[in-house]
C-alpha cells in the first residue's frame, strides 16, 4: 500500500504483495499466455535458429539504432551564436527533437517548429514559413534562424529558398536578416546526415555569393568541422589542443555553451556559439579539417568546390595514433610545433594503456554507434588490446562496412570483428546470445539487451557500458570527452573499470568465487 | 563551353509533350549540342523514342529495388541513347498510391549528387507530367534548376487553361529566383486559327509563342518504330519543324515573368476564336419542363 507518511516510487511499490496481486489479476484478465508458453518463445528468441529468421528481415527494423535528419540539423543551428533553429514541419517532429536533447544534455532546448497542419499539407507551407518567421524574428531575439525541414514538408515538395525570399520581399522579416536552410526529409539518411546538410546549408549561406576577394590561408586560422558531435569535452578538448599549439582556429559549429548553462539565476536562451563573421571569413582560412569525415560530405564537397581547401585525409581523431596523425596535419598545415604539453599528455595515456592492458587484453566487445565514431572506438579498442566482436552501424551502409573490415584487418586484435552495416538493435540482441560478447558498448537503449541477457540466465548477462548519444539514464556523462588523448583516457578509464567491476560482482560470493574477491586490481 | 541551360517543358497532359521534347531535344541533339533529358513523369515515357525503348527503367524503380536511393550508382540510371543523348526517368508509383511528386524530387536530388550536371552538357530538358500538381512537380523549377520554362499547348480549351494555371505556378517561384517562362510551343491540333490563338494568349501571359509545330502523320509513324521524326526520316519537312524549334530554342533572350489571366479574360478570348460559346445565364438551373414551358 501507497501511505502519505512513506511515498513509495514504482519500484519497489509494485513488489509489495497487494500490487504483486493486482498484477497477477490484471494478466489473467488480459488473456495472457501461460508463463510456460512465454518462456518457451523467449528462449527460441535466443537461438541461432532464430537469429537466422531475423537477418533474413527485409522491411521492418526493430529498434533503430540512429534518429532522423531533422534531429541532426537542429544540433548543428544551435551552434552558431544567436542562432534559432526553426523547423518547417509537424510541431510533434519538433517536440521529440527537444525532449531527445534535453533527456541526453538536462538542459532546456529552444527550437521553433511552425507548426503545419492538415491545410498546409494540402496547400503547402508557405503561409507557416512567413508567419513563423514573422513571430520567430520578433519574439526570440535571435541573430540568425537555421531552417529545416521534417517529412510532411519534404513529401509535399515545399521549397524552402523560394519560401524564404518570398517572405522577405512580402516584409515578414528584415531583407538582411540571415535565414540559412537545408532540406532534411526524415526517410533520407540520418541525423548525421541532417547535420551535414545544415552545416553545408549554412557555409552556403554566408559564403558562396561572397567568395571574390577571398584568399586561402589569409587569416592564418584553420577551420575544424566537428560533424555530430553531443560530448561537449570534445569541443573543448580541441580547442585546447590548439590553444596549446598556438594555432588559431574557427570551430564551424560549436554549441559547447548552450548545451551546459550555468544555474546563475539567469536563463540563457543563447551561448557561445561560432559568429556569423567567423562564418563569412572561414574561406581564407588556411584549410579546412574535418572531425568526423565519414559522416560530412556535403560540406567537404562544398568547401572543396568552393572555397577550394584540399581537405586533409585524417580519420576521427580517437586514439593515439589517428590522434598523432590529426594534430601532425595540424602542425603540418600552420606551421606550429606539437607542444611539450601535449606530449606529456600522450605518454600519459600511454602510461595508462600499459597499466591497464592486463585486464583488458583479449575481452571481447560488442559496439554500435555512428559511423565515425565506431570507427575511432573501435581503432581504440585495437589499440588497448581489446578484441572487438559484433560492430553495428544502423547508419553505415558499404562504404563504412570495408573501411571498417579493412581496420579490423590492420590488427591482430581484429580477428574476431565483423561490420553489420544497416543492422538494427534486434539484430544485434540475436547476435549477443548466440556469440556473446563480454561486453556491450552503446547509448542507453543498450541497456534492454542486458535485461534480456540476463534474462535467460546470469552467466548470459551481457553488461552495459554507456557510450554514444543518447545517454538518457546516467548523469553528466555527455559533458565528457572521447576525442583526442584526454578522450582516450577516458574511454581507457570507463571500459577498465567496468570490466573490473564485472569481475567485483563475479567473485563476491563468500566462500565460493571469493578467493579472487581481490582488493587490489 | 556556354553556361548550361536547363528548361523544363511543361503541359497539359496528352499535348504531346514528350513526343516534342525528344524531337526537339533530337534535332539539337543532330546540331552538335549536349543534351541530357530528365523525365518527371511516373509514366517514364519522356526517353523511349531517343532510348528505342519500351520504357527505360527508372530511379524510383531501382531505388525501390535496391533499398534505397543511397545505393545506386549513376550509370544504374542513365542511358544514352540518339545523338549522344543523356536519359534518365524518375519514375514513380502505380497510380492511385504512394507520392509521385516525391519521387522527383529524390530522383533530382540524387542526379545532383551523383555529378549528372556534367560540365559538357549544353542543355538539360525536364519532361514534367501535366499540370503543376504538387510541389513535387515544382522541383525541376526550383533555384538552380530549370530557369526556363517552355509550355507546350494547342488550340483548344484544356490546354490553355493548363497553360495559364502553369504560368500561375511560375510566377510563385519567379517572384523569389530566377525561373521565366521563355515562350509557348504550339503542338498544332489542327484546330481553325490555332496559331493566332496561341499568340493571342502568349502574348497576354507576357511571353510569345515560340514555334507552331504542324501536325503530321510521320511523327506517328516514327513513334511506332520508338523513334523520333528526326531519326526516323531527316529528310522530311516535319523534321525542319523540329530543327527550327531547336533553334529558335537555341536563340531564345526572351525570358519573362509571366502574367497569367483571370478566368474571365481567357474565357473572353476563348469565346473570341470561337471555341467557347457564350454563356446563357437564364437558363442556369432551369430544367427540362421549366424550359420546355
Amino acid at each position: 500500500m501507497q501511505t502519505v507518511e512513506k511515498i513509495k516510487p514504482c519500484f519497489p511499490l509494485f513488489r509489495d504483495d497487494d500490487y504483486k496481486e493486482t498484477l497477477k489479476g490484471k494478466k489473467v484478465f488480459e488473456e495472457g499466455h501461460a508463463p510456460d508458453k512465454v518462456r518457451e518463445t523467449f528462449e527460441w528468441t535466443t537461438t541461432k535458429e532464430y537469429q537466422e529468421l531475423n537477418f533474413k528481415r527485409e522491411a521492418l527494423t526493430v529498434n533503430p539504432a540512429k534518429a532522423c535528419q531533422p534531429l541532426g540539423s537542429a544540433l548543428c543551428g544551435l551552434g552558431f551564436k544567436k542562432s534559432l533553429v526553426y523547423i518547417h514541419g509537424s510541431q510533434g517532429c519538433v517536440a521529440y527533437f527537444r525532449t531527445y536533447f534535453n533527456r541526453h544534455f538536462k538542459e532546456p532546448i529552444a527550437f521553433i517548429a511552425d507548426s503545419m497542419t492538415e491545410d498546409a499539407a494540402v496547400f503547402g507551407g508557405q503561409k507557416n514559413v512567413h508567419e513563423g518567421l514573422a513571430n520567430a524574428t520578433k519574439l526570440y531575439d535571435a541573430e540568425m534562424i537555421a531552417m529545416s525541414t521534417t517529412c510532411i514538408a519534404e513529401v509535399i515538395g515545399d521549397d524552402l529558398n523560394a519560401f524564404i525570399n518570398n517572405a522577405k520581399n512580402e516584409g515578414h522579416l528584415d531583407k538582411d536578416f540571415p535565414v540559412p536552410f537545408a532540406h532534411t526529409p526524415s526517410f533520407v539518411g540520418s541525423h548525421v546526415t541532417g547535420w551535414d546538410n545544415m552545416e553545408e546549408g549554412i557555409l552556403r549561406y554566408f559564403t558562396l555569393n561572397t567568395m571574390e576577394g577571398k584568399v586561402i590561408g589569409s587569416n592564418g586560422k584553420i577551420n575544424i568541422v566537428p560533424g555530430f558531435e553531443t560530448y561537449l569535452g570534445n569541443y573543448r578538448v580541441i580547442k585546447r589542443y590548439m590553444k596549446e599549439m598556438g594555432v588559431d582556429y574557427t570551430m564551424l559549429c560549436d554549441p559547447e555553451e548552450v548545451l551546459d548553462t550555468p544555474a546563475d539565476g539567469e536563463f540563457r536562451m543563447y551561448a557561445g556559439g561560432t559568429t556569423m563573421d567567423e562564418v563569412k571569413d572561414a574561406p581564407n582560412a588556411i584549410n579546412t579539417f574535418l572531425i568526423q569525415p565519414m559522416t560530412c560530405e556535403k560540406t567537404k564537397k562544398f568547401v572543396e568546390n568552393t572555397w577550394n581547401h584540399e581537405i586533409p585525409k585524417t580519420n576521427i581523431p580517437m586514439g593515439v595514433e589517428w590522434t598523432d596523425d590529426f594534430l601532425m596535419k595540424v602542425s603540418e598545415a600552420t606551421g606550429k610545433e606539437i607542444p611539450a604539453s601535449i606530449k606529456l599528455e600522450r605518454g600519459r595515456l600511454i602510461d595508462m594503456m600499459t597499466d591497464s592492458h592486463a585486464w583488458l587484453h583479449g575481452k571481447k566487445m560488442a559496439i554500435y554507434g555512428d559511423p565515425d565514431f565506431l570507427m575511432g572506438m573501435v581503432k581504440m579498442m585495437l589499440e588497448f588490446g581489446i578484441e572487438p566482436t559484433h560492430i553495428v552501424c544502423h547508419n553505415g551502409g558499404k562504404k563504412w562496412a570495408k573501411a571498417m573490415e579493412k581496420l579490423l584487418a590492420s590488427s591482430p586484435y581484429g580477428v574476431h570483428g565483423k561490420a553489420y552495416p544497416g543492422a538494427d538493435l534486434w539484430h544485434l540482441r540475436s547476435l549477443c546470445f548466440t556469440d556473446k560478447p563480454d561486453f556491450l558498448i552503446g547509448n542507453s537503449y543498450a541497456k534492454f539487451i542486458q535485461r534480456d541477457t540476463v534474462h535467460k540466465g546470469k552467466e548470459f548477462e551481457v553488461p552495459v557500458i554507456r557510450i554514444g548519444f543518447p545517454i538518457f539514464d546516467r548523469h553528466h556523462l555527455h559533458r565528457m570527452t572521447t576525442l583526442g588523448y584526454e578522450g582516450a583516457m577516458y574511454v581507457l578509464t570507463t571500459l577498465t573499470n567496468a570490466v573490473l567491476e564485472r569481475l567485483d560482482d563475479e567473485t563476491r560470493e563468500m566462500g565460493v568465487t571469493d578467493y579472487n574477491h581481490d582488493l587490489v586490481r | 563551353m556556354a553556361k548550361l541551360r536547363q528548361c523544363a517543358i511543361y503541359g497539359k497532359g496528352g499535348i504531346g509533350k514528350s513526343t516534342t521534347t525528344q524531337n526537339l531535344v533530337a534535332a539539337l541533339a543532330e546540331s552538335g549540342k549536349k543534351v541530357m533529358i530528365v523525365g518527371c513523369d511516373p509514366k517514364a515515357d519522356s526517353t523511349r523514342l531517343i532510348l528505342h525503348s519500351k520504357a527505360q527503367t527508372t530511379v524510383m524503380h531501382l531505388a525501390a529495388e535496391a533499398g534505397s536511393v543511397e545505393d545506386l550508382e549513376l550509370e544504374d540510371v542513365l542511358s544514352v541513347g540518339f545523338g549522344g543523348v543523356k536519359c534518365v526517368e524518375s519514375g514513380g508509383p502505380e497510380p492511385g498510391v504512394g507520392c509521385a511528386g516525391r519521387g522527383v524530387i529524390t530522383a533530382i536530388n540524387f542526379l545532383e549528387e551523383e555529378g549528372a550536371y556534367d560540365e559538357d552538357l549544353d542543355f538539360v530538358f525536364y519532361d514534367v507530367l501535366g499540370d503543376v500538381v504538387c510541389g513535387g512537380f515544382a522541383m525541376p523549377i526550383r533555384e538552380n534548376k530549370a530557369q526556363e520554362i517552355y509550355i507546350v499547348c494547342s488550340g483548344e480549351m484544356m490546354a490553355m487553361y493548363a497553360a495559364n494555371n502553369i504560368a500561375k505556378g511560375i510566377v510563385k517561384y519567379a517572384n523569389s529566383g530566377g525561373v521565366r517562362l521563355a515562350g509557348l510551343i504550339c503542338n498544332s491540333r489542327n484546330t481553325d486559327r490555332e496559331d493566332e490563338l496561341i499568340m493571342a494568349l502568349a502574348s497576354r501571359l507576357g511571353t510569345t509563342m515560340i514555334h507552331f509545330v504542324p501536325r503530321h502523320n510521320v511523327v506517328q509513324h516514327a513513334e511506332i518504330r520508338r523513334m523520333t521524326c528526326v531519326e526516323y526520316d531527316p529528310t522530311h519537312k516535319q523534321s525542319d519543324e523540329y530543327r527550327a524549334l531547336a533553334n529558335k530554342i537555341v536563340n531564345n533572350t526572351n525570358f519573362v515573368i509571366p502574367t497569367p489571366v483571370e478566368m474571365e479574360e481567357l474565357e473572353e478570348l476563348l469565346m473570341e476564336f470561337g471555341i467557347l460559346e457564350a454563356e446563357d445565364e437564364s437558363i442556369v438551373g432551369k430544367t427540362a419542363a421549366e424550359l420546355a414551358a
